[in-house]
């Protein structure tokens, strides 16, 4: 390589502030520090350990659209700080926030990453699906040749990857040891301190206030994505006259309707998940009709929704209450302590139960319908 | 604040004559189901269990059984209509539920 490029941040042996070349691929022609020596190193890429604005940025893009699946890191060898044939070795998924966690919490250490291709997606889904998994380890093992690059046999495997991962198999065949590292990055410096332990609070998931909050977009966004249906629906309900479809009842009519819906999907898809611990009973679908119950009262009391008759009010009683519940249940797939025996349970008791809504929402409708026409 | 799903439900089952007191299953654990008393594992409390099988696939003495899934209600659902193994939406575009 050029004197030039061996300038550039991609090859100094010090820590950059911002991972200018966190983004790129793996480099055919770089060298890379071991020790005293600096040897050629075709398949290995020095990363820094800080976040720079793109990556914040990235980080919140990834969180509220599909953008996640557009930030991935190259698979390959990956350097942080000087690491020698002694470093550590991490191992990571190829979705770029997976990485860029553990980059920051090697700030101010010499490490090796190996990013495997779980095909853009974080570690923990990646390892439910198998793609952060035993072969794919096995695979990038030996691909990146990590027997000549440490002379220790043992990888740190981020804990949530064991349910890819079976350590044994890996041992078998690559002759590496895998230890699992704690559940979050942040954890790590801690855990390499104490000698590759972690404490039973490291291990642990913890669901926070905050972890709930930041998943409530990926619950909202799809749930709004249905609603202009709910919205043609509504309108076209109350809009309907003898005369033809009408825009003053429709919208007369219909905004309660609606101001209600939005209610119910906020239920589901935000309070619930906020107030997951502090609402009563495991199941998620009773939390979320709660939720739906509690908004709907909520917003009748807040006199912003004359309801024109009983039957209507009996309608909304009905139907949204169950929305928020059927979009509480939803967020089980995000949650770290449902099991799957349980979602089952509880979809066996509550489906009938939602279709019994619509059935009898829909038959008051008509009802009320028939008689404002009477 | 410890969060708990539904009681009795979680498919794990454990045969303490198998194991062999590697440690394994408490390393992985994402709840801290397992614990080691007098060089055996045992179980602190079945209904923490999520179901993510990482224990059964790290214990290579096979004393642990669990019928790993994904607690995910869009997934099941998807599978009771469409058939096929319960899979959430994280692969597709953008378009899965937010398990991840
Ligand atoms: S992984 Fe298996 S053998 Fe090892 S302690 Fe746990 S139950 Fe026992
Ligand atoms: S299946 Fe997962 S949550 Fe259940 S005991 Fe095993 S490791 Fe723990």
């Amino acid at each position: 390589m050029s004197e030039q490029s061996e300038k550039s941040c991609c090859t100094s042996q010090t820590i950059t502030p911002s991972p200018c070349c966190g983004e790129k691929g793996p480099t055919t022609d770089r060298f890379v520090r071991m020790g005293d020596l600096r040897v050629p190193s075709p398949a290995v890429q020095h990363v820094g350990t800080g976040w720079s604005r793109a990556d914040r940025w990235g980080a919140f893009r990834s969180r509220i659209s599909a953008f996640r699946m557009q930030y991935r890191v190259e698979p390959g060898l990956y350097a942080v700080g000087s690491p020698d044939k002694t470093s550590d070795v991490f191992v990571s998924a190829n979705y770029k926030l997976s990485f860029d966690h553990l980059r920051r919490a090697l700030k101010g250490r010499d490490a090796w990453i190996v990013v495997l291709d779980t095909k853009g997606i974080n570690v923990w889904c990646a390892a439910g699906k198998g793609t952060f998994g035993t072969e794919e380890l096995i695979r990038r093992i030996r691909a990146v040749g990590l027997d000549r690059v440490v002379e220790h046999r043992r990888v740190i495997v981020p804990q949530l990857g064991a349910v890819g991962v079976a350590a044994h198999v890996v041992k078998k065949e690559t002759g590496f040891r895998v230890l699992f590292g704690p559940v979050a990055a942040k954890d790590i410096p801690t855990f390499i301190d104490a000698g590759y332990r972690a404490t039973r609070e490291m291990r642990k998931v913890r669901f926070s206030m905050w972890d709930r909050l930041v998943l409530t977009p990926m619950e909202l966004n799809p749930a709004m994505k249905k609603f202009p249906y709910f919205l043609v629906g509504v309108f076209l309900l109350f809009g309907l006259q003898r005369e033809g479809i009408l825009f003053r009842p429709a919208w007369d009519g219909g905004l309660s309707f609606v101001i209600l819906g939005l209610v119910s999907v906020l239920a589901g898809t935000v309070f619930m998940p906020i107030l997951l611990p502090y609402l009563p009973t495991p199941s998620f679908g009773i939390k979320g009709w709660i939720a739906g119950l509690l908004s709907t009262c909520a917003t009748f009391l807040a006199g912003g929704v004359p309801l024109r008759s009983v039957l209507l009010s009996l309608v909304a009683l009905i139907l949204f209450p169950a929305a928020s519940s059927y979009l509480a249940l939803n967020f089980t797939g995000s949650t770290p302590y449902t099991g799957m025996s349980g979602v089952e349970k509880e979809l066996k008791r509550a489906l009938p139960l939602y279709f019994t809504a619509l059935v009898l929402s829909a038959l008051f409708l008509i009802i009320y319908k028939v008689r404002t026409w009477g | 604040m410890t969060m708990k799903y539904l009681k009795d439900v979680a498919t794990l089952k454990y045969d303490p004559e198998k194991c062999k007191g590697c440690g394994r299953c408490v390393e992985v654990c994402p709840h801290c189901v397992f614990e080691m008393k007098e060089k055996r594992a045992v179980i602190t409390d079945r209904d923490l269990c999520m179901e993510c099988g990482a224990c059964v696939k790290n214990c290579e003495f096979g004393a642990i059984l669990v019928n790993p899934g994904v607690g995910c209600a869009s997934a099941i659902i998807n599978s009771l209509l469409f058939g096929g193994e319960p899979s959430c939406g994280c692969d597709g575009e953008g378009n899965g539920n937010g398990c991840c």
